[in-house]
């Protein structure tokens, strides 16, 4: 109990800290805005098929979240307050902590990017919401959960802008080709069981990458 | 460091052979002491002779490259989960969050701890000897390096630390927190298990036991 307690405040703390320093969130603004302006200007009014429209959702996404994410650790290490924290919390509790806010914070852009999809290109109208929640709830867990792990990796290092896009991307590709391809469904109005093999490709990665990161997250964090 | 075993009435820590390696360069071989509750221990050596760096592997925050350190409570070893939310840790390594107030820093920290051995007398007490009860409510950011050093004493002392490390205790502290530091330490030392780290021979004269790293 007291292990769940000490994990809801360290997501506590995050949230509050966030609201005050916007480290992550002005981030991720600015990114959804200026990829999704660079996208209508380079579309010219044109209105692009179902699967562009899902490639360039997950993109922003992506991109976006690779610019938010890595805060949860790098703030923390660069403000030196990652010793304070492993000194009053085990490991466990630091790295569920820090994964449910990452979730929380992937699910928050998604819903924004979503809603700005929706005003900006009319052809981004969700004919299958089941799909496209059960994708979009999945496919934060996943790519929050290997943010995470990344994030505690590359905050001890030196080149962290650089090593976070270059390590996030061979661990995201089979994600990102799983959630643009039951994107796709879900515009196109197929039935969930047409997307079933991508839903259980998600969890298992969920599943996969929650696991081997909390079973690395020991040994990224001490030393 | 090992773990295992519950009971925390009478604490003793064990270091047993420990050494530490920084890129295969030796800081510190072969370190073996024992100090128990109602002790304290000095750790006195030179510069980079490896003082903080023993703080950080008897707190589990360093692995030792060799040896082991254990904490022993009734003869059994103590799990250092069950012991990590009654250990106080003062070090200019350790960071208070600038965003926000002393009074939030301190909230925010005892909920993450989890520890129900923090009173609000207890805390008004600190705030008062520490003399930061006036600016209790005010950002961290605002305080000077002196303010965030009493305010890390605030925070290592208000759950009732059964160990408890000072690296440099009196660092950035002007007489008052000076005095208010040593009064302190001989209080704690009563009960608890406490380890200083410093170059001043004042400061180790507090402690009864003493162990000197490096040449």
């Amino acid at each position: 109990m007291s292990a769940l307690s000490s994990t809801y405040a360290v997501v506590v703390k995050d949230v509050q800290s966030e609201l005050r320093t916007r480290y992550a969130l002005n981030a991720l603004v600015m990114f959804v805005v200026t990829t999704v302006s660079i996208i209508l200007f380079a579309l010219r009014g044109d209105q692009p098929s179902n699967t562009v429209l899902a490639g360039m959702f997950w993109v922003v996404v992506f991109f976006t979240s690779m610019s938010g994410l890595s805060r949860a650790f790098v703030s923390e290490e660069e403000r030196g307050t990652s010793l304070t924290l492993q000194l009053i919390a085990s490991p466990s509790v630091i790295y569920f902590g820090k994964l449910l806010f990452n979730v929380f914070l992937t699910l928050t852009l998604v819903f924004g990017v979503t809603i700005v999809y929706t005003v900006v290109f009319p052809g981004f109208t969700i004919q299958s919401l089941d799909i496209f929640l059960a994708t979009v709830f999945l496919g934060s867990l996943g790519l929050a959960s290997a943010a995470t792990i990344i994030a505690a990796i590359i905050a001890k290092a030196n080149t962290r802008g650089t090593l976070y896009p270059v390590l996030s991307f061979p661990i995201l590709i089979v994600l990102l080709m799983t959630v643009m391809s039951a994107t796709v469904k879900s515009l196109d109005g197929e039935p969930f069981s047409e997307a079933m093999g991508d839903v259980v490709v998600l969890i298992s990665y969920c599943m996969v990458m929650t696991a081997g990161s909390f079973l690395l997250f020991d040994y990224v964090w001490k030393d | 460091m090992e773990t295992r075993g519950h009971s925390l009435t009478r604490l003793a820590l064990r270091a047993k052979g420990v050494g530490k390696d920084f890129n295969r360069r030796p800081v510190f071989r072969d370190l073996t002491f024992e100090v128990s509750s109602g002790e304290a221990l000095a750790v006195t050596g030179k510069n980079g002779a490896g003082k903080s760096t023993l703080l950080k592997i008897l707190s589990g925050l360093l692995t030792p490259t060799k040896g082991r350190v254990t904490y022993h409570a009734d003869g059994s070893i103590t799990d250092l989960d069950v012991l990590r939310p009654r250990m106080g840790f003062v070090s200019p390594y350790l960071q208070l969050y600038d965003e926000f107030s002393a009074s939030e820093n301190l909230d925010v920290l005892s909920r993450i701890r989890s520890t129900d051995h923090v009173s609000q007398p207890k805390v008004e007490s600190l705030f008062r000897i520490f003399n930061l009860w006036h600016r209790r409510h005010d950002d961290v950011r605002t305080f000077s390096s002196g303010m965030k050093q009493r305010l890390k004493y605030i925070l290592a002392l208000a759950h009732d630390p059964l160990v408890l490390f000072l690296d440099e205790p009196t660092a950035n502290l002007d007489e008052d927190g000076a005095d208010a530091v040593r009064t302190i330490a001989l209080e704690v030392q009563q009960s608890s298990i406490l380890v200083v780290a410093t170059n001043d021979e004042r400061e180790a004269a507090w402690c009864g036991k003493r162990i000197h790293v490096g040449p």
